[in-house]
């Protein structure tokens, strides 16, 4: 972009009350949402070169607008149709928003009916004001595939006619789960770039952090709203520590914790502390009481343990999944011994859904080897490090193999 | 996750292809790509000159040798490759089997690897 950073963040800041003003006053979801996108793209152009006007919503509004009913008008025409869509320019209604439409555009672009990386897609661009060429280039795909993805999951959203509103009470708290899962995937996109040119990356966790801040602010009773943004803020905290200046990756119990933001981690601890302690429990919140012992722990060796298994107990019997076993038998080894965490992981070799996945075998590796089983573990690196489809863990993992090649001990 | 699927046959397969029925297969193709496009699972796709126009390039001592021929001298070879992204291994390997190459000559499907990665 050759916008100044503060316009974009301004830009990306308001496109959704922009979006929700056009759709509540012409419908039209799909027309609206490329209408403001213009008129973003049209902003990031003019702003710095002319100025930033008064009113930079009311601004974006107008042309927006603008560009909405030419189309329309223009399509109805190509249809040969007596169309009477209104040409007149917004109303002071239009103009002020009465409410902040952020929540329901966020449902709707995560929609059941979408695939996950559509509702990232859609998500990113008509909420978040991201460009296609910026979600492309975060998604290191060709910007014609991303735009493809965006129009089909359009397309599909106008094939299902739901009304721009909020889905009905009794499917509410489900399609909250849905919009929750969305800003973890967008998150975990960026937060796992490591190096290179995926440092363009790092801005999906800046975006998914921004967007549960806004759903917070929206949902302050939501415990699992709040355990997700503590959980990103947690995760995010240890940013800087987790790659070396080559983009390697550095274990947590390795990690030079100096380094960790303590900002993010008094603002994550804070809100998972007050959640857990007033909202009904769930996942996000396990998640991130369990984020925030590592992040409050001196060292690997000060954790307190002990509180980490019973946490992944409760996260186990709320949300199962094999992910979640193997951090449990991590944190099992810790403080029963790798024996008891290996014999957990023994109950995993059976379930399709992991047997095959290297980070059974990262896991397997790292307690034989805490075990004294060198061989064994050596040769366990070595299959998790062909399995995995990332570089950076690739490495990781064949040097912690090398490593025990060279003990002499081994 | 991006795949690469590299579509394998031989010379009796590329070599003696009906007309008619290589428009078809053709057509197929082409087919299957617009809809990939159209689901925005489409990287790239790229036919493969034929193994007679291979060179081999090796950098030894700092000077490069170049031989005629592909590095692995094999019956099978490819034909062409096929860049997508999609949601799963299951479904890439189901857009594998609706390659039509598939019919008559071997799809290999290779998960690409990303620079993402996260700490253990």
């Amino acid at each position: 972009m050759t916008t100044d950073g503060r316009v974009e963040d301004l830009l990306r800041e308001i496109a959704p009350e922009v979006l929700g003003a056009l759709v509540r006053r012409y419908g039209h979801f799909d027309a609206s949402e490329d209408a403001v996108q213009e008129a973003l793209l049209a902003a990031a152009v003019q702003w710095p070169e002319q100025g930033r006007p008064e009113n930079p919503r009311a601004w974006l509004i107008t042309v927006a607008s603008r560009r909405l009913t030419d189309q329309l008008r223009s399509d109805g025409a190509r249809r040969r149709r007596e169309d009477t869509i209104a040409t007149r320019e917004p109303n002071d209604e239009l103009l002020v928003p009465e409410q902040d439409d952020t929540l329901t555009l966020l449902f709707m672009c995560c929609h059941p009916d979408l695939s996950p990386a559509s509702q990232v897609a859609l998500t990113l661009r008509a909420v978040g004001g991201l460009t296609t060429a910026e979600i492309a280039r975060a998604f290191l795909v060709p910007e014609a595939t991303m735009a493809q993805r965006i129009s089909r999951a359009k397309q599909r959203i106008k094939a299902t006619a739901v009304p721009f509103a909020l889905p009905p009470e009794a499917e509410r708290s489900d399609r909250l789960r849905a919009v929750l899962h969305t800003l973890y995937l967008i998150f975990n996109e960026g937060y796992t770039a490591t190096s290179g040119p995926d440092l363009q990356r790092n801005d999906l966790t800046r975006e998914a952090t921004r967007l549960t801040r806004a759903v917070h602010r929206l949902l302050p009773d939501d415990g699992e709203v709040a355990g997700l943004l503590a959980l990103m803020l947690l995760t995010e905290a240890r940013r800087a520590a987790r790659t070396r200046p080559d983009g390697g990756l550095i274990p947590l119990a390795e990690q030079d914790r100096s380094r960790w933001d303590k900002a993010l981690i008094d603002e994550g601890v804070a809100l998972v502390s007050d959640a857990l302690a007033r909202t009904k429990l769930g996942p996000y919140q396990l998640q991130a009481a369990i984020a925030a012992l590592h992040d409050e722990a001196p060292s690997s060796d000060d954790t307190d343990w002990l509180q980490v298994v019973l946490l992944y107990e409760l996260l186990e019997r709320v949300s199962p999944n094999p992910m979640v076993t193997l951090n449990h038998a991590v944190a099992v080894a810790m403080v029963h011994g790798p024996q008891a965490g290996l014999d957990l992981l023994a109950t995993l070799e059976t379930d399709d859904r992991i047997a095959e996945h290297h980070r059974l075998h990262a896991v397997r590796a790292h307690l034989l080897e805490m075990a004294g089983d060198h061989v064994a573990a050596r040769a366990n690196y070595r299959t998790a490090a062909r399995r995995t489809t990332s570089l950076p863990e690739r490495r990781y993992l064949e040097a912690r193999a090398a490593r025990l090649s060279d003990d002499p001990s081994s | 996750m991006k795949y690469l699927l590299l579509i394998y046959g031989n010379e009796e397969i590329f070599g003696s292809f009906p007309e008619e029925e290589f428009q078809k297969v053709i057509g197929e193709t082409n087919a299957l790509q617009a809809e990939l496009r159209a689901s925005g699972e489409w990287i790239g796709a790229y036919g493969v000159a034929d193994q007679v126009m291979a060179k081999t390039v090796r950098l030894r001592d700092g000077v490069p040798v170049v031989t005629d021929g592909p590095y692995l001298e094999a019956k099978e070879y490819i034909g062409s490759l096929d860049i997508i992204d999609c949601e799963s291994l299951e479904r890439a390997l189901e857009i594998a089997a609706r390659v039509p190459w598939a019919r008559y000559g071997e799809v290999e499907v290779r998960p690409l690897m990303a620079e993402a990665g996260t700490e253990m």
